[in-house]
This record gives structure tokens, sequence and C-alpha cells, in this order.
């Protein structure tokens, strides 16, 4: 096992990882380190494996080889109840939101504390209002998860996931299909949030500009390789073709417009049949 | 020659491999329900979806093959004069056989394939990778509680399907065909066997509900979570839980009826 820590601050760390589906290798030997009290990004187009590191950080895949330790723990190695203990102090913030549909927005954002602790209805009651402030929805609490708007139900699911007032947040798609209100909104919470509970924030993100306003550090990975980390700043004037093309957005360059096929012109001028 | 071979293997490596995925399941389910009985809330809410939502399918269908039976019973018998025993023949037939199957094939259209939508949505909207997250056990959450109210819900569902199947019956035979009511009921008290029929009839029930419910959870929990996945898991679950029930029933039978 390696144990080298890079950063001696460092809340997760991931060292040689590799994780494969099927036949395609989704990680090869990666090392990620991701600081205490700082919002780290992960950026890469979509399909590089950005959602599968966060199943792997919370002990819900296993990797191929490779270790993850998470506060001093290896996640992989942690038995079920650990595991279960280590998951109370971390909070997920799903793409969905995976709100439980079948309870409204106030017993949702209560669920943990209902699961997992013994407080008495009043408490509950109190911290759920806490909660909601925070994200500014408490006037939302009777409503149904299929009357919130996407940008609500994940401000919602953010509540949720600071109920147990955790040590981490790991931000999955947290922009995705968002309008700029919301999305303005949500960028706002991330970094207040991080800021006044302390957290550590882990976002998995391919929004370029708003990600990179908000974090501290950023890895961009391709093809199951960091190809850049460094600080925002660094990122930006990073000399990478590829790191250039994914901040630029531009159509063509290291990853190409077209998906791979036989010469154009030969391929109009065959009979059609199909191969 | 050798592509059909290697199919056949594949095909049944990929069956063995799924009933593991099943079993494991299964234990999983039967370990959580322990710790059910420190929150009967969980399960009276699955009591209410899984069964009391059940009801009315269940007592119209009884009502209805209690009917049909006791018509189609009446003209054979009546060829012997033997239309008294029309009670006994009515009973017997919903108590043993019809009561447990078809209430057990209705519950897996009814009950089973709205479980396996439920658990498959669930999966495909995150909301289970979501509750592991939270360091809530999904299948202690989720699926233990609708388990054992399928459990519970089956031969309730059943002993009502044969209930008013009989009350059918009785309304067509005496009502209708002027079967005299005395000899329907006394023949009936007389013929059917409380261990060896109603008894029984109950074992099958159970064994349908704890097969159905197995069947439909497992489906929804291994479902692909896409809206086409959870499709095709729905129309798995009630194929192979009519299959299991049918292939059930004549092992169960054979067992339980062998010797007379």
């Amino acid at each position: 096992m390696d144990n080298r820590v890079t950063t001696q601050n460092s809340l997760v760390s991931v060292r040689n990882l590799s994780f494969s589906r099927g036949t395609t290798k989704i990680f090869d030997n990666i090392s990620l380190d991701f600081e205490r009290g700082k919002i780290t990004a992960i950026m890469g187009p979509s399909g590089t494996g950005k959602t599968t590191l966060l199943k792997l950080i919370g002990g819900q895949l296993f990797p191929d080889q490779g270790t993850i330790t998470v506060d001093g723990k290896n996640v992989h190695q942690l038995k079920r109840a650990e595991l279960y203990d280590l998951r109370k102090r971390l909070g997920m913030l799903f793409q969905s939101g995976a709100l439980l549909t079948d309870m409204n927005v106030y017993d949702n954002v209560a669920f943990p504390l209902r699961e997992h602790t013994h407080l008495p209805e009043s408490m509950i009651r109190s911290l759920v209002l806490m909660k909601l402030q925070a994200v500014g929805l408490r006037g939302a609490r009777n409503l149904m998860p299929n009357e919130l708007s996407g940008g609500m139900a994940r401000r919602i699911a953010l509540a949720r996931a600071i109920a147990l007032d955790p040590m981490m947040i790991l931000y999955d798609e947290p922009f995705t299909g968002q309008d700029p209100i919301s999305m303005g909104v949500l960028v706002h919470l991330i970094k207040s949030l991080n800021t006044t509970l302390g957290l550590t924030s882990i976002i998995v993100s391919h929004d370029v500009h708003d990600t990179s306003a908000i974090a501290d550090y950023i890895y961009v990975l391709s093809g199951g390789k960091i190809v850049g980390q460094g600080t925002p700043k660094e990122i930006q004037q990073s000399e990478s073709e590829w790191v250039q093309q994914f901040m630029t957005g531009a159509a063509d360059g290291p990853v190409h417009f077209h998906y791979p096929a036989k010469d154009y012109i030969d391929d109009l001028l065959s009979s059609g049949k199909r191969y | 020659m050798t592509s059909f071979l290697e199919y056949l293997g594949q095909s049944t490596r990929i069956s063995f491999t799924k009933l593991g995925r099943a079993s494991y399941f299964l234990v999983q389910i039967l370990a959580g329900l322990l710790s059910l009985i420190t929150r009967p809330r969980l399960l009276l809410k699955q009591l209410y979806s899984v069964g009391v939502l059940s009801f009315l399918i269940i007592t119209i269908s009884g009502l209805f093959v209690g009917m049909v039976l006791s018509l189609q019973g009446y003209y054979t018998l009546s060829d012997f004069g033997a239309e008294e025993t029309l009670g006994v023949m009515v009973a017997a037939s919903l108590v043993r056989e019809l009561g447990p199957v078809v209430s057990g094939l209705l519950f897996a259209g009814r009950a089973g394939s709205a479980l396996t939508a439920e658990i498959g949505l669930m999966k495909a909207t995150e909301q289970l990778s979501g509750m592991e997250m939270m360091a809530v056990d999904p299948i202690r959450r989720i699926i233990t509680p609708r388990f054992l109210a399928g459990l519970i819900s089956m031969p309730l569902l059943a002993a009502l399907f044969s209930a008013v199947g009989i009350i059918g019956g009785q309304m067509v035979g005496c009502g209708l065909l002027g079967v005299d009511e005395g000899a329907f009921w006394s023949q009936m008290q007389a013929g059917i066997d409380f261990r060896d029929d109603i008894i029984n009839g109950v074992i099958k029930s159970l064994v349908f509900g704890f097969v159905s419910s197995w069947i439909a959870l497992f489906e929804g929990y291994d479902a692909i979570p896409t809206s086409e996945g959870v499709s095709r898991a729905t129309t798995r679950t009630v194929v192979n839980s009519a299959f299991s029930i049918l292939g059930l029933d004549f092992i169960l039978t054979a067992l339980m009826f062998g010797e007379h």
C-alpha cells in the first residue's frame, strides 16, 4: 500500500486508483488530494467517470486497485457499520436531488435526523426549519418533490445533506440544467455553506465558468487520467492543449468533433449497404 | 453449433448469477426482519398499499369465479343427480386451488407489478443510492417492510377470495339454480376438512405470497435504471410470478393431497 501523503491537511486522499467497467478503463492509476476546508473541483467531459469517483469515495463502488482514505480511514476496508458511521458524516448532493418522492419537503429534510437520532419532534422541527432557512426555502416545507423546480429540488437536497452537520459534502453536477438565477443561488450557497459551516467540498462538474469561480483547486480528468490540476488561475493559463480546449469550449482540438468513422467521400459514394 | 453451445452456456451462467443475487437479496431481507419490530409504522403503511388496496380486485374476482364454478359444477353434477354436493365442490375447489392460485396471480399483477415499478423508479431516480449515502440501508428501510406486507397480505387475500367465492357460488347455486340451501351448506360442512383443506390452502397462499413478493422486489431492485429497464422488470415480475405460482402449486398439491 502506498502511504504517501502529499498534503498534510488532506481530508480525502486517493492513491493509485484504477477502476474499470467491463472492458472500459474509467480510471487509470490516478492520485488526488482533497484539502480540508477547501472547495475542490473535478472537471472533465461527460463520461469521464466523475460521478463514479464520488461513488468510490462514498464506498458505494469498489476500486480495482488503489486506496481511498477519508479522514484517515481506508473506505474500502471499513466494516459495514463503520462505513455507515463514516457516511453519516458525509453529505452527498445527487444530480437529480434524489428526494424521496413519497414525502414532502419537511419530511425529506427530517429524514436523516429521524433515522439517525432520537431527538424529540420539537427539536427536529427547529433543526429542519434552520436548514431550510439556510437554503432559503423555509416557506416551501409543505410542498411535495414533484411540485418543486429542478433548482429548488437541489436546494432541498442540500438542506437534507447538511441536516446531520457533515464534515464534507460531495456535489454531483450541481449546476447542470439550471437557469441563470438558480445557478447563481447554488453557486452562492455552496460557497457560503463551505465557509460558514467549515465544510470540505468536492464538486464534480463540467461547468467551467461557475465552478472555477468558487473552487480553490481544480483537477481536470480525461480518459482515466489527470490531464491538468491547479488553482483556477493556473488552469486558465495551462499550456496543455487539452485543458485549453476544455476551458474555452472549442469544437475541435485534441477531442475531435467527429466520432471515428471511415473516409467521408468513400462513405457517401459507397452503395449504402449495411455492413 | 459452437455458437449455440456458447449461447447456451452464457445464458445458463447469467441465469445462475441472477439466482445467486436474488438469494443474497433474500438473505438480506430476512436479516432485516427483526429490526422492523421497532418500527411497526413502516409495515402498516405497506400493508395498506400492498394489501388493503388489493381488496377490490380480489373481492370482485372471487365473486365471479365462485359464481362460474357453481354454474359449471351444477350442469355436470345434475347429470348424476348429485347437485346437492355443489356446496362441497365449490368450496373445495376454492379453498384448495383457486383461492390461493388465482388470488396469487392477481396479487402478482396488482401489487407485485406496482412494487417492481416503485422500487425500479426509486433506483432510477437515485433515491436508493441517496439513502445509502445517508447511511440508511435501503433494504431495511424500503424492501423488508414491503416483503413482510406481501407475506402477511397474501393468505388474508386468498381467504377473502375463497369466502367471497363461496358466497357467489351459493348465490348462483341456491338462488338461481334452485339447489337446496340446507344441503349446500351441510354438504360443505361435512366435506371440507380444516387440516387437509383449509390449512393446506393457507400454506399454499403463504408460499405464493413469499415467492411473488420476493420476485417483485428483486426485479425492481435489480432493474436497469432506465424507463425501458423498469418496464421490462415489471413484465418479468408478472411473468415469473405466474410461472412460479403455477409450478409451485403443482408441487405443493402433489405433496399435500398425494395420498388421497
